[in-house]
């Protein structure tokens, strides 16, 4: 049990030191770490039993709200960007969620999937507003008035998103586990002895599809300071598919696997685009065929199998691996 | 009856294609008065619940409760007014415990969301332990309810509606599917919870053993419409009702 614990946290020490270590990683890292608090929306949504293929819509909303923010105030401000970016995904996330929450299943997927194509469109289409396809430049914000270098502004914007990761992973984990996560987690169960329970499955959806909306908005945001610039890439349908796909590739049912899932992938992607530049996707579609054939639960499902093989236990009921994957 | 009248249905009438499920129902649910529903299978009993607790809405006709026209509320806003129901098929929250199923509807009863709180350590906990303990599945409170056997589940999900406080409780046949040795301990065991939560029961049932031992009053359906009503001794031992609904020969 012991151990369990202690690798995670040595794990967040390793992602913690290794831009000391090795300071090429550190870009890498914030993108992932980004890309994470995107897949933390997904994982929130997987949970009452819906996918989502659109949910780049808010990243991307969130993005471009950061990147007007900094153009109307000389740079902006990393703060008011974060915070900015974040709301509007999430009221975004509110009125999208009011159409979208009436749906089930692949219907739930799809018309989110619609929402962030009408959006992309709208980002290619009005070039004297977003720029289109060459999208907007994210200048370096300053951080509480202060002006910052570039390398210590990096620096900060890593560590920064660390914390942040840390803290709505454990909000999130709190979120999932209360009265209303577990409502929400009845949708994929029983929506109908909800609404005979006198709880609104709509509304409990809608509740969680927000959360989720506004978690995806921050890693946007991240994400768009972090490289400088925004373009309609940002809402594209293959965005919205690799969040999906580093949910499952990190365990569909684990807070922690959305970061997890999120450091593999990145990691994979960028040495395998450098070493293997041609067949790079390959190797990404092999790892997670792997995963969905051998390792249902992800990464974090074959950690918690590996932990119990070590701690001599034969098998684990599912809501002990849910507890111990979370 | 002495009760309050606490639903009335009137001049109810719905049809499926040809077929009338209710055809100018009329009846009064009184406070304190357990009513059993018999009848052939295709009658309309079934029918008659999904109309009083929301899920059908008639062609025709209206259903009051505590005095408020419910005909067109939804289950939840029929649920939240104090009508609870159990189901033919218990109808858990398969992924939670029997006590996580309870929690969820206590929670759902008081609107506590709290999104920070863990749901094993809301205040309700130990008012839904004592509820577990009623319908005596204290020792499966643990259990994924996915992995207990029919009879407990019936119980749970019975408890799942009594954890709302409800005025009034639908059960759609609540000892199908259990062994016939154990309907009536399981009955006896939903009575006493019943009775000690002063709710007032509606049961559709099939077994006349169980009716006669329950209820207080029974209603006899037929082709969607009431063909009899009164005491279970008068009604049980009337020839028609023991040519057609008991099926022995009078």
């Amino acid at each position: 049990m012991a151990l369990r614990k202690i690798i995670p946290v040595l794990l967040v020490a390793l992602v913690a030191a290794l831009p000391l270590l090795a300071p090429f990683t550190q870009v890498m890292l914030t993108l992932a770490l980004a890309k994470g608090l995107a897949v933390l929306g997904i994982i929130v949504l997987l949970h009452a039993g819906q996918v989502s293929f659109g949910h780049a819509l808010f990243f991307a909303v969130a993005a471009y709200t950061a990147a007007f923010v900094g153009k109307s105030f000389a740079g902006g401000e990393l703060v008011a960007m974060m915070v900015a970016g974040t709301l509007v995904a999430a009221v975004t996330g509110l009125f999208v969620g009011l159409f979208v929450v009436r749906y089930r299943h692949i219907f739930f997927g799809m018309l989110n999937l619609a929402f962030s194509m009408i959006f992309f469109s709208f980002l290619e289409k009005f070039y004297h507003i977003t720029g289109g396809s060459d999208g907007l430049q994210v200048l370096r914000p300053s951080v509480l008035g202060i002006e910052m270098e570039r390398t210590g502004f990096e620096m900060l914007l890593f560590y920064g998103s660390l914390v942040i990761c840390l803290a709505a992973g454990w909000a999130t984990w709190a979120f999932l586990r209360s009265p209303i996560g577990n409502m929400m987690q009845t949708i994929k169960t029983n929506e109908i002895r909800l609404e005979y329970l006198g709880v609104s499955a709509r509304a409990t959806l809608l509740a969680g599809y927000v959360v989720s909306a506004a978690l995806c908005g921050l890693g946007g945001v991240l994400m768009a300071v972090a490289q400088g610039i925004v373009t309609p890439e940002y809402a594209w349908w293959i965005r919205s598919g690799e969040f999906v796909f580093i949910a499952i590739l990190g365990g569909a049912n684990s807070v922690a696997g959305a970061f997890v899932g999120s450091l593999v992938y990145e990691i994979v992607r960028t040495y395998a685009a450098a070493f293997a530049a041609d067949v790079w996707q390959m190797v990404l579609g092999v790892f997670l065929l792997a995963i969905i054939l051998f390792a249902s639960d992800g990464l974090v499902g074959m950690y918690n199998a590996l932990m119990d093989r070590l701690g001599g236990k034969g098998g684990m009921r599912t809501d002990d691996a849910r507890e111990a994957a979370e | 009856m002495t009760g309050r009248v606490l639903m009335s249905a009137q001049g109810l009438q719905i049809r499926f294609g040809g077929v009338v499920a209710a055809d100018n129902v009329n009846i009064d649910i009184h406070e304190g008065n357990n009513l059993a529903i018999i009848g052939p299978n295709g009658a309309g009993k079934t029918t008659f619940l999904n109309i009083c607790t929301g899920y059908l809405k008639p062609h025709a006709g209206r259903v009051v409760f505590d005095g408020k026209d419910v005909t067109r509320k939804s289950p939840r806003q029929i649920t939240r007014l104090g009508v609870a129901r159990a189901f033919q098929i218990p109808q858990l929250f398969t992924e939670h415990t029997a006590l996580e199923n309870l929690l969820i509807a206590a929670a759902a009863r008081d609107r506590s969301w709290k999104p920070f709180t863990a749901l094993g350590a809301i205040p309700e906990r130990e008012e839904m332990m004592h509820l577990l303990d009623m319908v005596k599945c204290t020792s499966v409170a643990d259990r994924p309810v996915s992995e207990l056997p029919e009879g407990q589940r019936k119980l749970v999900d019975i408890a799942l509606a009594l954890a709302l406080k409800p005025k009034l409780l639908f059960m759609d046949e609540p000892t199908s599917g259990v062994a016939s040795s154990e309907k009536f301990e399981v009955l006896d065991i939903v009575a006493k919870a019943l009775a000690e939560a002063q709710v007032t029961a509606v049961f559709v049932e099939h077994d006349i053993g169980i009716v006669e031992r329950f209820a207080d009053e029974v209603a006899v359906w037929n082709r969607g419409e009431i063909l009899f009503r009164g005491e279970p001794g008068e009604i049980l031992s009337h020839p028609d009702v023991i040519r057609d609904v008991i099926g022995e020969e009078v």
